[in-house]
């Protein structure tokens, strides 16, 4: 009999995979529309029925309901489901690929049955508006996981109101603004300070926030620059807004130091804790001063992503900030759960109701799965992780990990081809479409585009050795072809659902169309 | 479509000097001492790298060049097929060889002009044709000052194909800049601005998926302007030094800068335009003032190439609390880290200049940067 595993290896090693993805050339779902295609249609009501409940319509507003119906696309219920399965075969998504390119969003595996109790109708059939005496064991759950938070972070009081890293952020800027406005130096203090290596969205909400941005470059070591801080902060500085480590995978030794300086300067500080992967439970904001910090629930705790969809910033307070806060936070007497709306000086709300319920509701199922010891074991595994992923990195001809050179990373590292993309002329993004076609997810980097040619790999907790040394394997494999054949490279993918797309649209509003209705209409514009 | 036309100039003699210690390559006397000194051009390896991408698109590209050893030789050596037109004494080609061939080559209506060579090569080019030809340098030279070199030839080539393959189709303007060689040679370094070229630009180093886009260098350029102008006090004199950050803001005024010189505003008019050190010594006399300069070339200088006629007196006079550094932020990341740089020929005023400064790089946008004396980097 035939050995059917035998293509798999080489000299007993694993050879890439040989993947080609589904190519459906499927149409726009208002393409496939035609007029009275219809789903499943449910039965009219039964006469004794309607007899006994009368109109159900009926108590609907006059004012809720619409005059003309939606503009929706018109299929059948199988036409539907082909539609968006296929679509789903044309991804490289979570569950279908080893997703560790994509560094900064600590892609861990999120457990299915954690979605499943999110699923369930005792957390998807509530109501924001219901009486909170039939709500408290939702109200428990969020109360205990700040209990959670609280632990690890060491701060006194959180939020799970924003619905996004940015919206903690935005939240965090808010209460320094308020703070400083209570002491009478709103005017005055009119400086947020920022490193170019923490997440962008810092620059960003302080700017949203009305602030200036003092922005700090790394030092010749490549580590944030403390002796450029000192030059930064003056009677304006409101405040520091810092990510550690930061987006290159590189912890700040002297983080206690920036904080001690910002705080001389009468400055609060702020912990964008997105990176927190690999320091659970090992480090904490409290215990360097910070007086603000928070948490992407749907990066370190587990609850999914979501395409960009209903996320949490759990934002946490020391204790003389907890007045500021958005309302309500969740208060519990000894017997009963209450929201409370009454805080001093609360900045408001920074979102609807109480945050994202079902994204707290996964991520305390993740935590309590985990316990105390098995966060801090996340962090172990992420960093050892990372560390071994970036070891086979740097045995890759022409790829090189800039800044604190020789120095180990935390949980992601973002690399620089720039060495390969001088002389073969193959750009990171083009790596990545190659890495595509052995069935792997890639990119290259968000903003600020400092680094050459970057690409951030963060592997988290969730992939094993094998599945690193298969990454690995593919990204050599590739930068291997860059200098045997580019053109195979620069021509990417070659087993994928779309070739190549033409990115100077992505930043043109004459020619971007988010809506079915936008793109017809600039199409039309377009033919005039 | 018809094939895309790609002009081809190499300055045979470019970066002769540099092995040999020569600090430059311009003039016959100084070639000829090269290579009795056993120099050996660089220049047909290094257009050997860039032409070696441009094959896969070859067939589409009509490539024109000039005869035997200013294009046409390394063309064929990397197998291509390219028009040659105009004529030379091979050997003995000159400075005046290079703005003939851009002329030549201009004429024939090419859509990218790409220059092997240094800066005299790129100051011949734009002395030639001026700014409008999309060009772009392959850096081959000993003085790379101008900012219109990419930064490898293998680069080069890329961009070439990028750019000719319509992935990539913005120009920015970039600088043209030139050392005196003679006072180079003596310790003396003085580099003046010429103009500027426009040069194929991908927007950023990367297409990112997360996120939506970069800004434009105009829409970075015009934050900024929006920024200094909203901080300009009346009665202040404000030196504007060269480049197109700084003459962003005086267009954000309503005014016309002098491209290449030194303009001083004031309550948003122009009070002198294309001054030097005297006049500018002449109008600080009492005055309140400011200085607004912007890295000028590749290498990230903000005071002593270019701009020198904001001179050491001048800035002594304004004094560093008011020198005003303005710079888009991707220039400042095109210096990979290096720091900022001021070469201004005294000592104490460089000294003066060190340190961190704080860059304006966008509307209540700022950085903070290390300054170094060009000595010390």
């Amino acid at each position: 009999m035939e050995d059917i595993t035998r293509h798999r290896y080489e000299e007993g090693k694993p050879r890439l995979r040989r993947f080609h993805q589904a190519r459906w050339d499927e149409p726009i779902i208002f393409e496939l529309s035609r007029q009275g295609q219809r789903g499943i249609l449910v039965p009219e009501v039964e006469d004794e029925i309607r007899d006994q409940v009368g109109d159900a319509m009926a108590s609907l507003p006059d004012y809720m309901c619409r005059k003309q119906p939606p503009g929706l696309p018109e299929l059948s219920q199988p036409q539907v489901l082909r539609h968006y399965v296929r679509l789903s075969q044309e991804n490289l998504g979570t569950d279908v690929n080893i997703d560790v390119g994509q560094g900064t969003c600590t892609m861990k595996y999120s457990p299915k049955i954690n979605d499943a109790l999110a699923r369930a109708p005792k957390v998807a059939d509530l109501h924001p508006l219901q009486d909170e005496d039939t709500v408290q064991g939702v109200l428990e759950i969020m109360y205990r996981f700040e209990q959670i938070l609280k632990e690890i972070s060491g701060l006194d009081r959180f939020s799970l109101q924003p619905g996004a890293g940015s919206a903690a952020i935005y939240t965090n800027v808010s209460v320094i603004r308020a703070y400083h406005a209570k002491r009478g130096e709103g005017e005055r203090r009119d400086e947020i300070i920022t490193t170019i290596f923490s997440h962008p969205s810092n620059a960003a909400c302080a700017k949203t926030a009305g602030y200036k941005v003092i922005t700090l470059y790394p030092d010749e070591d490549g580590y944030p620059d403390l002796e450029a801080l000192k030059v930064a902060v003056s009677e304006r500085t409101a405040g520091l807004l810092i990510t550690n480590p930061e987006d290159t995978g590189i912890f700040n030794p002297r983080i206690e130091e920036f904080v001690n300086v910002v705080h001389e300067a009468g400055g609060l500080c702020s912990y964008d804790q997105a990176n927190a992967n690999g320091v659970l439970g090992i480090t904490r904001a409290g215990e360097a001063g910070f007086d603000m910090c928070h948490f992407n629930l749907h990066k370190t705790f587990s609850s999914p992503h979501g395409c960009g969809g209903p996320a949490v910033g759990a934002t946490g307070v020391a204790q003389e900030l907890a007045g500021f806060l958005p309302v309500p936070v969740v208060d519990f007497d000894g017997q009963r759960y209450h929201l409370n709306y009454e805080l001093p000086d609360s900045v408001g709300k920074i979102g609807p109701f109480y945050g994202v319920v079902p994204v707290v509701v996964k991520a305390y199922a993740w935590a309590m799965s985990m316990g105390a010891e098995g966060l801090r074991e996340v962090a172990e595994i992420a960093v050892l992780n990372n560390n071994y992923l970036l070891q086979k990195m740097l045995e890759i001809p022409g790829v090189c990990a800039p800044y604190a050179r020789g120095k180990r990373r935390i949980e992601q590292v973002r690399y620089s081809w720039e060495e390969l993309g001088r002389e073969t002329g193959v750009h990171s993004e083009e790596i990545g479409l190659r890495a595509a076609d052995f069935g792997v997810h890639y990119w290259t980097s968000h903003h600020p585009f400092v680094v050459p040619e970057p690409c951030t790999l963060e592997p988290t907790e969730s992939y094993s050795r094998d599945e690193l040394d298969e990454y690995a394997a593919i990204l050599a494999h590739v930068a291997r072809e860059a200098r045997s054949d580019p053109e195979l490279v620069k021509t990417a993918p070659h087993n994928s659902t779309v070739h190549t797309i033409d990115p100077t649209p992505l930043d043109d509003p004459d020619q971007w169309a988010t809506t079915w209705r936008a793109y017809k209409r600039k199409v039309q514009q377009h033919e005039e | 479509m018809g094939k895309k036309r790609l002009g081809l100039i190499v300055n045979p003699v470019a970066g002769i000097g540099g092995r040999v210690g020569l600090k430059g390559s311009d003039g016959a006397e100084i070639q000829r001492k090269a290579l009795e000194l056993g120099a050996v051009p660089r220049s047909n390896e290094r257009a050997k790298e860039a032409l070696a991408v441009l094959s896969p698109i070859a067939g589409d590209v009509e490539l024109i060049t000039y005869p035997a050893e200013m294009g046409e030789d390394v063309a064929r050596e990397c197998g291509l097929e390219p028009r040659v037109v105009g004529r030379i004494e091979s050997g003995q080609t000159t400075a005046e060889d290079t703005r003939r061939a851009a002329r030549a080559v201009e004429e024939l209506k090419v859509d990218l002009l790409a220059f092997v060579g240094g800066d005299g090569t790129a100051r011949d080019i734009y002395e030639a044709v001026g700014g409008d030809v999309p060009a772009l340098g392959i850096p081959a030279g000993v003085k790379i000052h101008s900012a219109v070199f990419a930064t490898s030839p293998a680069t080069a080539g890329e961009l070439v194909v990028s750019y000719l393959g319509g992935r990539v189709s913005r120009l920015r303007e970039a600088e043209v800049m030139d050392v005196d060689e003679d006072a180079f040679r003596r310790g003396v370094l003085s580099a003046r601005l010429y103009g500027y070229l426009r040069v194929p630009f991908r927007r950023s180093l990367v297409q990112s998926l997360k996120t939506a886009s970069s800004p434009m260098e105009e829409a970075s350029q015009s934050a900024i302007a929006a920024e200094i102008v909203g901080r300009m006090e009346r009665g202040c004199l404000y030196i504007l030094g060269p480049g197109t950050t700084t003459r962003a803001i005086a267009s954000h005024l309503g005014l016309t800068k002098t491209l290449l010189g030194v303009d001083v505003v004031r309550d948003g008019e122009i009070v002198a335009a294309d001054v030097g050190e005297s006049e500018l010594l002449e109008l600080l006399r009492g005055a309140q003032a400011r200085i607004i300069v912007t890295p000028i070339g590749g290498q990230g200088f903000i005071l002593g190439r270019g701009n020198q006629q904001i001179s050491p007196d001048v800035i002594r006079q304004v004094g560093k609390e008011n020198t005003i550094v303005v710079s888009t932020s991707e220039k400042i990341h095109s210096l990979r880290g290096q720091a900022l740089l001021v070469d201004t020929g005294d000592r104490g005023v460089d000294e003066m200049l060190c340190g961190y400064v704080r860059v304006v790089t966008g509307y209540a946008e700022e950085i903070l940067y290390r300054v170094s004396c060009s000595g010390k980097t």
